[in-house]
């Protein structure tokens, strides 16, 4: 090992071998630790499950927030075609609230797959992996004295066994992250569970929580150039009197 | 890196060398774009100039390089605390 003086990849290294310590007892038997390793394998496995699970959740949130960004822009166009500014307003804030979201949403289901592909490789070579060191088991039980099958099977078992903690620490990593993602999620199932208006009527004059907190968030230059243009489409400065989008837009809805 | 193994001859080793020790030097010096640029250095080079084992090879590593999607402040907490990994 002349010459090794990187000492990024001698840190990891140090601390991939201490982790391994811990796991290998030395007294292990060859066929234990093939079945330790088939454990680890399913550890794996469970990561990915994990990672799955998390994507499809937020894919499902995404949806739903696409539907809420539909419904909050209907609203808000109800809401001004009857004169309502302050209540199209509110929706328009709350549908650029859902379209952030919607966007950070988007990201992070593009970043579980990505992570997705990676463990689903790890543990196909793992796989590999785990199948060669049993075969290499037999054959060395069989070739060699007790002693010298002992040194030589703890070293195909460090060979396995650092596959093992690399891939072991890109499914922690990746287990994190959804962990992360979990807890996003949740708060994003509040927000559109409280980011549509059920009756337009109900919330015509009052200030919750949510719309102070939208108020803080500052997408306010946004919500002004939106709802100018909505203001424009519908063909009315102000939008007094339904009667004059009647006679300005003809028709249209 | 959680990408498989890799074997390097030993100039290629030698570079990987003086790279790992360049993102080192970018970590401690708060560079983040050199320390992005160094390891995707590091990386590319185990990736092009490397042999990649077969999956059915059992061989222990001599070095363990972090995964590529690392980033500086994990990097920089693997030399100053838990970082990737717990102590």
């Amino acid at each position: 090992m002349a010459g090794m003086s990187g000492r990024m990849s001698t840190v990891i290294k140090a601390k991939i071998s201490k982790l391994l310590d811990k796991a290998e007892d030395p007294g292990e038997t060859l066929d234990y630790s093939y079945t330790r390793q088939l454990e680890s394998l399913q550890q794996v496995k469970k990561g990915i499950a994990d990672v799955v699970t998390a994507k499809k959740r937020l894919g499902m949130q995404a949806q739903k927030l696409e539907q809420s960004v539909v419904k909050l822009d209907t609203q808000a166009r109800q809401a001004l075609a009857q004169g309502n500014e302050e209540l199209a307003r509110m929706a328009l804030e709350r549908k650029q609230l859902a379209q952030t979201e919607l966007q950070s949403l988007d990201q992070q289901v593009a970043e579980l797959q990505s992570q997705q592909d990676k463990l689903t490789e790890s543990e196909k070579r793992l796989r590999t992996k785990i199948e060669a060191f049993r075969t290499k088991k037999e054959v060395i039980k069989a070739q060699y004295s007790a002693a010298e099958a002992q040194v030589r099977i703890s070293e195909a078992a460090t060979g396995v066994g650092e596959e093992m903690a690399d891939v072991g620490l890109a499914m922690q990593r990746a287990v994190d992250k959804t962990e992360d993602m979990k807890a996003r999620a949740s708060a994003v199932e509040e927000l559109e569970a409280a980011g549509t208006f059920e009756d337009l009527t109900q919330l015509g004059s009052g200030q919750d929580d949510i719309d102070r907190e939208l108020a803080q968030l500052g997408t306010g230059g946004m919500v002004d150039d939106e709802l100018a243009k909505m203001k424009a489409e519908l063909g009315s400065g102000s939008a007094p009197a339904p009667a004059e989008l009647e006679s300005g837009e003809g028709t249209k809805p | 890196m959680g990408e498989g193994q890799y074997r390097l001859s030993k100039d290629v080793l030698e570079r990987v060398n003086e790279l790992d020790n360049t993102v080192v030097k970018a970590v401690e010096a708060d560079d983040e774009d050199g320390f992005h640029a160094s390891f995707e250095e590091m990386l590319e080079a185990i990736r092009s100039e490397g042999e990649h084992l077969g999956d059915e090879e059992i061989e222990t590593s001599d070095i363990i390089v972090p995964p590529s999607d690392t980033s500086f402040a994990e990097a920089a907490a693997e030399f100053t605390g838990e970082g990737l990994i717990p102590d």
